[in-house]
């Protein structure tokens, strides 16, 4: 057995430590170690989209990201997208639309979905879909999805 | 008194406030901010991880396994093979659900299970698994349907004798059975019939592609009772099943639903949960196992492939006068496809008189089957409405308007025996006939319109709840039901609603096993109607109770005390000042109430698909340009969860008709386990799907309604197989229509539509 890593990293905005083994995956230290179990699994080979996080500000695939990589970086989860009682209007949104239908895609699909909105606050319906082409959902058929998107990219615009 | 199922108190001039509406899920809030517990999300204390070990071929005897050098690695705490599951013979149910979670005497598709490790971590619990010695004996195998049914195809059951089948009761074959299913003289239909169409269609086994993996945590206690939390539709029945194969009393089970990331009929039979109890058990810790992707695919799921015949004839004034089919089925190692539904259910929707179907269910080496929204209909009705197109065509009617002409009404008595109620197919098809999209016109090269209708039957079934009224005048309802569609907010809107109180005083959990009496599994559409039932119910108990109460405290008869709003009052004017729900559970205790009741009534449910799209002949790729679904929900309780319903179907439609299938090497091996070579439709892949809900009540239930979640997938193979028709002059016979197989459509037609 490979001797464990040390990592230390900033989650969510809280300074965390934690050990891993080498061929760890950012998603399975979130998951089991951090116990921040809001970034699912869908495939752990980056095809689904459930595991999207923000890694000092880029959107990423938390599987496809070795845990030992996060070290001194800043990672950013579904958990710490409200603040505290206060949702995202992304959030708000999904509920008011019924953009979250079992809910196992919704972390990742908020992730990317805040994403977007943070380089492109202004997005054709098109641009949505293509965007979140990366996030699978069986249970919508994505209308409510992109509906709830672009009311909160409209809210968040003020108009 | 009369029972609710036979006195509903549907009224269809009651006020509503909260019924129809869309107001957020309870469970909402909780999904979006990432705290909501799916199957993998639980962990307990000491908890190890599971592995699986499977086969990697598809058809072999299994000679022996080694486990000793698995077993000392440090880190493994136990190690299970068929050894440790009681031997139950083949050929019964048991026999088949044991041997399907941990082969026994052989492996019968690629991705059997043969051993299962416990480990302190992941990566032990890996390298456990490489270190097991499984000996095979490599058979010939077979992977279709048909192929398995030739003389001389390897054998998969020994014991298996087709059912159905005369002359063949003696000898050992993959036919599980036979059934047929008729009504009138077909024969003498068809000679009434001016146009006589008989068609081959094919489709290919699809999985129901929920995102998220099975996942389950199992603890044997020191008790000696098992405790497993899971992501199932079906607690109570898994909770049977693992009781007959694991040789363990039922009530020492107890089954925890965890929020489960979609089903779809994929979830409603176990396959790693009985290999974690016995890991428990053994190691005496807590055992997670999560499958992954691959396994998912290799092992859990699939929906039948189907190769059907079907022969229909009508009359040059638009009548059909006999239908026919003849279907086969394959359902993988063991029995499931629910082949019998698809025979039922093909052509019910047309008031035809005359009318046989003949289905076979056949093993083959593949994953066992298992249930996908309206288990069995889908891919046989993409050939009866494919066919219906064509005899539209036949006799130059409007594909609708041939459909009305034909339409069943209430009082027709359909092929499986049941006498319709009030439906609303009538009405669901002239809503899609006046609908705006219908009557747009739609041109341009290589564009095409379909339309297609389905049925399903829609269940019920039993069904046990409580609601309880809390100190603070709450109501807290404990349902017996999975929730995979967004239930739970329906039933607190029905409870709102009968208790004439805000829908934000009504909560909802779902009850483990151990809390409420047995509950049929969700699925076939059945629990917004069912376990709706059960609140309304649960409800009409508690409002009588607070009226005994309130009357009891005023010293009047129950008479004179008047219900409304989440208060009882004097009926009289004047006198005491009204009590509160809160003030009511003061006076003698919280309040309980339970149902539980064999629910019958359910309304079959119709629906109409329109598709625009558009064809690349370039690359064999398919547009979808426009999707509009109608469909009679009896009533939609929340409108939202409704809609969502028929989106759903119509994408997964899309996939099924375009993309989606299971493709196996010469070996046996299926090739593309994964999301990036098995491929679903994406967001960019669709547009909005315009969902257009009727309501023809459902009388049988205290607010009309009919279940919603299968009829939406229904039609969605044929309307699109229909607009590719449209579009290309040439029509599909075999699904999915990927893009290799469309461009060598294409080439057979040779010159494009004019
Ligand atoms: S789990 Fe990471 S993309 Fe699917
Ligand atoms: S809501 Fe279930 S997968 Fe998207």
């Amino acid at each position: 057995m490979a001797a464990k890593i040390q990592v230390s990293t900033t989650v969510n905005g809280e300074q965390r430590r934690f050990q891993c083994e080498p061929q760890q995956t950012l998603l399975d230290v979130l998951r089991d170690e951090l116990a921040l179990t809001g970034t699912k699994e869908g495939c752990a080979t980056g095809d689904c989209g459930a595991c999207s996080v923000m890694l000092d500000g880029r959107l990423v695939d938390a599987c496809l990201v070795l845990a030992a990589e996060v070290q001194g970086k800043k990672v950013e989860t579904i958990e710490g997208m409200a603040q505290g009682e206060e949702l995202h209007p992304l959030q708000r949104t999904f509920l008011e639309h019924n953009g979250s239908q079992c809910g196992i895609c919704t972390p990742g699909m908020l992730m990317a979905a805040r994403a977007l909105l943070e380089r492109n606050p202004d997005p054709s319906e098109t641009e949505v879909r293509y965007w979140l082409a990366g996030n699978l959902c069986r249970c919508t058929g994505y209308d409510k999805i992109i509906r709830s998107v672009l009311a909160a990219a409209k809210e968040m615009r003020g108009a | 008194m009369t029972n609710i199922l036979e006195e509903s108190g549907f009224d269809p001039n009651r006020k509503l406030r909260i019924v129809g509406t869309s107001p957020v899920k309870p469970d909402g809030r909780d999904k979006v901010t990432g705290r909501a517990k799916f199957g993998a999300d639980l962990a307990l204390p000491g908890m190890l991880v599971g592995k699986v070990l499977r086969s990697p071929h598809p058809h072999a005897i299994i000679k022996f396994i080694d486990t000793s050098r698995a077993q000392a690695l440090p880190g493994v705490m136990a190690v299970v093979t068929r050894d440790d599951f009681p031997e139950i013979p083949p050929g019964t149910g048991e026999g088949d659900l044991t041997r399907n979670v941990m082969a026994r005497e052989k492996a019968l598709y690629d991705g059997h299970a043969v051993a299962a490790v416990a480990a302190t971590s992941e990566s032990i619990a890996k390298q456990a698994l490489k270190l097991i010695r499984v000996d095979y004996e490599k058979l010939p195998h077979v992977i279709d349907a048909v192929e398995a049914m030739a003389p001389g195809a390897p054998i998969l059951h020994e014991h298996l004798r087709a059912e159905g089948i005369k002359g063949a009761e003696d000898k050992p074959t993959n036919v599980v059975e036979r059934q047929e299913f008729r009504m009138g003289d077909v024969e003498a239909g068809f000679r009434e019939a001016d146009v006589v169409i008989e068609r081959e269609f094919r489709t290919c086994p699809i999985h129901q592609g929920y995102i998220e993996p099975q996942a389950c945590v199992a603890n044997w206690t020191k008790a000696g009772r098992v405790e497993l939390w899971c992501c199932t539709q079906a607690h109570f029945g898994m909770r049977d099943n693992l009781a007959s194969i694991l040789d363990i009393p039922k009530e020492e089970i107890c089954i925890t639903g965890a929020e489960i990331g979609g089903a779809f009929g994929g979830k409603t039979i176990m396959y790693a949960e009985p290999l974690a109890i016995q890991l428990s058990r053994k190691a005496k810790r807590p055992v997670r196992i999560v499958l992954n992707r691959n396994e998912v695919f290799r092992a859990t799921g699939p929906v039948s492939g189907t190769h059907s015949r079907i022969k229909m004839g009508v009359t040059r004034s638009g009548r059909f006068t006999a239908a026919e089919a003849e279907m086969v089925y394959q359902c993988g190692a063991f029995t499931g496809s629910m082949y019998y539904n698809g025979a039922q259910t093909m052509f019910t929707r047309y008031d035809l008189k005359n009318a046989k179907a003949v289905a076979y269910e056949v093993v083959s080496n593949r994953p066992k089957v298992n249930a996908f929204r309206a288990p069995g209909v889908p891919p046989v009705v993409f050939g009866v409405e494919s066919v219906v197109d064509e005899l539209a065509k036949a006799i130059g009617m409007d594909p609708l308007e041939l459909r009305l002409k034909n339409a069943a009404t209430e009082g027709y008595t359909t092929i499986y025996g049941e006498t319709f109620g009030p439906i609303g197919f009538v009405e669901t098809l002239e809503a899609a006939m006046k609908h705006e999209h219908y009557r747009a016109p739609h041109s341009g090269p290589n564009c095409g319109r379909g339309v297609a209708a389905g049925f399903w039957w829609n269940r019920a079934g039993d069904t046990s709840g409580k609601l309880r009224i809390t100190a603070d005048g709450s109501v807290n309802l404990l349902l017996g039901t999975i929730d995979i569609g967004g239930s739970r907010v329906s039933m607190c809107m029905m409870a709102a609603e009968e208790l004439g109180i805000p829908l934000e005083r009504v909560s909802a959990v779902i009850a483990n096993t151990d809390q409420v009496s047995y509950n049929r599994l969700t699925a076939g559409s059945r629990v917004t109607f069912s376990s709706g039932i059960i609140v309304v119910d649960c409800a009409r108990q508690a409002i009588a109770e607070l009226r005994r109460r309130a009357a009891a405290a005023w010293n009047v008869s129950e008479q004179e005390v008047v219900y409304e709003d989440g208060t009882c009052r004097l009926a009289r004017a004047g006198g005491a000042a009204p009590l509160s729900m809160a003030e009511l559970v003061k006076r003698g205790g919280p309040i309980s109430c339970s149902s539980t009741l064999a629910v019958t009534g359910a309304g079959p449910g119709f629906g109409v698909h329109i598709v625009d799209l558009e064809v690349d002949r370039e690359t064999g790729g398919v547009k979808i340009l426009r999707y509009t679904v109608v469909e009679d929900a009896g009533k939609a309780i929340n409108r939202h969860q409704v809609e969502g319903q028929y989106q759903s179907g119509a994408a997964q439609g899309v996939g099924w008709a375009l993309n989606e299938e299971y493709i196996y090497g010469e070996d046996g091996r299926l090739q593309n386990p994964s999301f990036l070579d098995y491929r679903m439709p994406v967001a960019s892949d669709l547009p909005m799907i315009e969902a257009v809900i009727i309501e023809v009540p459902n009388p049988k239930h205290p607010y009309g309604l009919r279940g919603v979640g299968e009829v939406p997938v229904v039609p969605t193979l044929a309307a699109i197989a229909n607009a590719i028709t449209s579009a290309i002059g040439v029509r599909p016979y075999e699904l999915p229509m990927s893009p290799p197989r469309l461009l060598k459509l294409i080439e057979t037609a040779g010159t494009s539509k004019s």
